[in-house]
């Protein structure tokens, strides 16, 4: 076997496994959302509400002011 | 919480690229539109001398308006964008907001060099990639630097979840990179052979055709990130904030984003089409090319879908026009190019104005209107003042959109045309046609395509002038607008 043929079959067998990744990602995502583990969809109102003091959709734990006032 | 009332959103550099993105708008358009006329005109190629041939101002225009004009569209949608997804304010880190200053200088010093020695003949003769070895290193820092900011503003974030947008603006970033570098390693012969020649001068470290198939892995793929991914990332905020409406599905969104990762990569030896690239390679990039239009049009129904129930917006809200219209036209795009890749569609196909026709269906259509759409959603919260004229908008839109439309057909009918000359045999076996046959049979669709040029170009101008009259001396609004942008 040669080196093109070996990279034909490198890149066949790769792609069945993306392709297996992603239909694997399908599923989680629907299922994380089914069991309540995560909410995707309310993610989208990060582009509505996005002023800056409104209340985040995820909040992080700190914030770099209030990381300011912790350091003071 | 006392600092935090008074916090806000810090659009100086947002601004400075939204100047950038409409002057290289102006000057690759107008290029653009001389080198469409030159193709019908070639007397039009004397007016300047060496500068004004069509074999210079070529490389010009494509640069012109993709390093130049939608790169500057991306970052000013960025510097915005960014901000208001995270939740955080440029003006909270004196160091990002020294880098993105920095980012703009640089970029802008390094794209005004580039336009020179383009002008000059100085040129890699890679397609996209013609900048010689110094601006490729100017050119890396640029990006290095717009890293920095990204990176930076994502870690002070308050929003923790990364909307959508942000996932394609860090593709976006992350894609050019690995593609610019691999595709630009060259051997800068001067130094080299100890001292001859031109300094600018140097040589690709491919050879033959791995060097067509490491120049068309980038030369797709800086389609796919930078004429596709970064303005899917501005669809994803501006459409659903300018509507007020969330996006579809989010997950589709994720979905598609993954796909459109996944397969893009591999799609490129489709420009390699019955060359001397093996053969399975060739079979692979149509292959991808075809799946490609499932995560393509995932996102652009994702789109449209956003505006289910809300559709009398289209007519009320011209910004909703100019962005439907654009996830409609990325779907034709993205419809085409797949065709084009089919193998025997492509025997047809390739070396003829079907090719350019399918670019500017894609870029006039999709990127172009897409840019427009968000400089004009963010002109009200930036200068805090109303967009300045309405009726201009909707003037402007029906002018492009007949513009894009000229485009488009005449290249298809061309380009068709050009193909079935080119491969046409008598009885016996004969070509039946010599070269100037075809270029006398398609001289009236040049000259349609030069004139959708002038159209396109008016266009452009009139969304300048809007742009400015906004800035200037629109009437001035005494708070932010929450989804539909104000105009007079
Ligand atoms: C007024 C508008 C425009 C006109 C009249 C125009 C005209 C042209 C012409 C005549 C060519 C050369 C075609 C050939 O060699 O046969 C070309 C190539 C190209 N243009 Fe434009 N252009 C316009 C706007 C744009 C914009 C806004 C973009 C991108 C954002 C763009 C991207 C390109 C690209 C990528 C190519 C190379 C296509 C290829 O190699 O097949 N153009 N354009």
């Amino acid at each position: 076997m040669d080196i093109r043929e070996l990279q034909g079959y490198a890149s066949f067998f790769m792609t069945i496994f993306l392709v297996v990744m992603l239909y694997w990602y399908i599923i989680y995502l629907y299922r994380s959302e089914k069991k309540g583990e995560k909410d995707y969809e309310k993610l989208g109102n990060i582009a509505l509400d996005d002023e800056i003091d409104s209340k985040p959709i995820n909040s992080s734990s700190v914030t770099p002011s209030e990381n300011k006032e912790q350091k003071k | 919480m006392q600092a935090h009332a008074a916090l806000e959103y810090d659009y100086s550099v947002a601004k400075l690229f939204t100047f950038t993105t409409i002057l290289f708008g102006i000057l690759g358009m107008i290029i653009g539109t001389l080198i469409a006329a030159q193709l019908a005109f070639p007397e039009l190629n004397y007016l300047l001398g060496e500068y004004g041939t069509f074999s210079r101002l070529r490389p010009l225009h494509t640069n012109i308006v993709i390093f130049g004009f939608t790169l500057s569209g991306v970052f000013a949608t960025f510097y915005y964008v960014a901000q208001r997804v995270l939740k955080v304010s440029m003006a909270e880190s004196k160091f990002i907001m020294f880098i993105s200053k920095l980012h703009f200088w640089l970029y802008f010093v390094g794209a005004l060099i580039a336009v020179i020695t383009l002008l000059l003949g100085y040129t890699q003769a890679k397609e996209y990639a013609q900048f010689e070895w110094p601006i490729d290193i100017v050119i890396v820092l640029v990006w290095v630097l717009w890293g920095v900011a990204m990176f930076g503003l994502i870690g002070i974030r308050r929003e923790k979840a990364l909307y959508i947008s942000m996932w394609y603006y860090i593709a976006c970033f992350l894609g050019i990179a690995m593609l610019y570098l691999f595709n630009n390693m060259s051997v800068p012969t001067y130094f080299a052979s100890g001292g001859l020649g031109n300094i600018l001068h140097s040589v690709s470290m491919y050879s033959g055709t791995n060097d067509a198939l490491v120049q068309w892995w980038y030369g797709h793929n800086a389609v796919a990130f930078g004429f596709t991914v970064p303005i899917v990332a501005m669809i994803y905020y501006f459409l659903p904030k300018e509507s007020g409406q969330a996006i579809y599905s989010y997950k589709l969104s994720l979905l598609s984003f993954w796909g459109l990762m996944f397969v893009y990569l591999w799609a490129g030896s489709h420009h390699l089409l019955w060359s001397t690239v093996p053969d399975w390679m060739q079979t692979m990039g149509s292959v991808f090319s075809i799946v490609l239009i499932l995560p393509s049009w995932g996102s652009a129904i994702n789109m449209l879908l956003t505006m289910k129930g809300e559709w009398n917006q289209l007519t009320e809200n011209p910004l909703i026009k100019f962005m439907v219209l654009a996830s409609t036209f990325y779907m034709l795009s993205t419809l085409e190019g797949p065709i084009q890749a089919i193998k025997s569609v492509n025997a047809i196909a390739h070396f003829t104005d079907w090719i350019p026709g399918h670019v500017h269906d894609g870029v006039l259509g999709w990127v172009v209107f897409m840019i427009m759409a968000a400089l004009f959603h963010m002109a009200p919260r930036m200068f805090k003042r109303e967009i300045y004229s309405k009726k201009m908008l909707e003037a402007q839109f029906w002018l492009q959109t007949v513009a894009v439309v000229l485009y488009f057909t005449s290249m298809w009918i061309a380009g068709i045309t050009q193909g079935m000359m080119w491969r046409a045999v008598d009885e016996y076996g004969n070509l039946m046609y010599s070269f100037i046959d075809t270029v006398t049979v398609l001289h009236p669709y040049y000259a349609i395509r030069a004139l959708s040029g002038v159209l396109y170009l008016i266009g452009f101008l009139m969304f300048a002038y809007n742009m400015y009259k906004t800035m200037t001396s629109s009437r001035e609004l005494s708070e932010e607008p929450q989804f539909r942008s104000p105009m007079a």
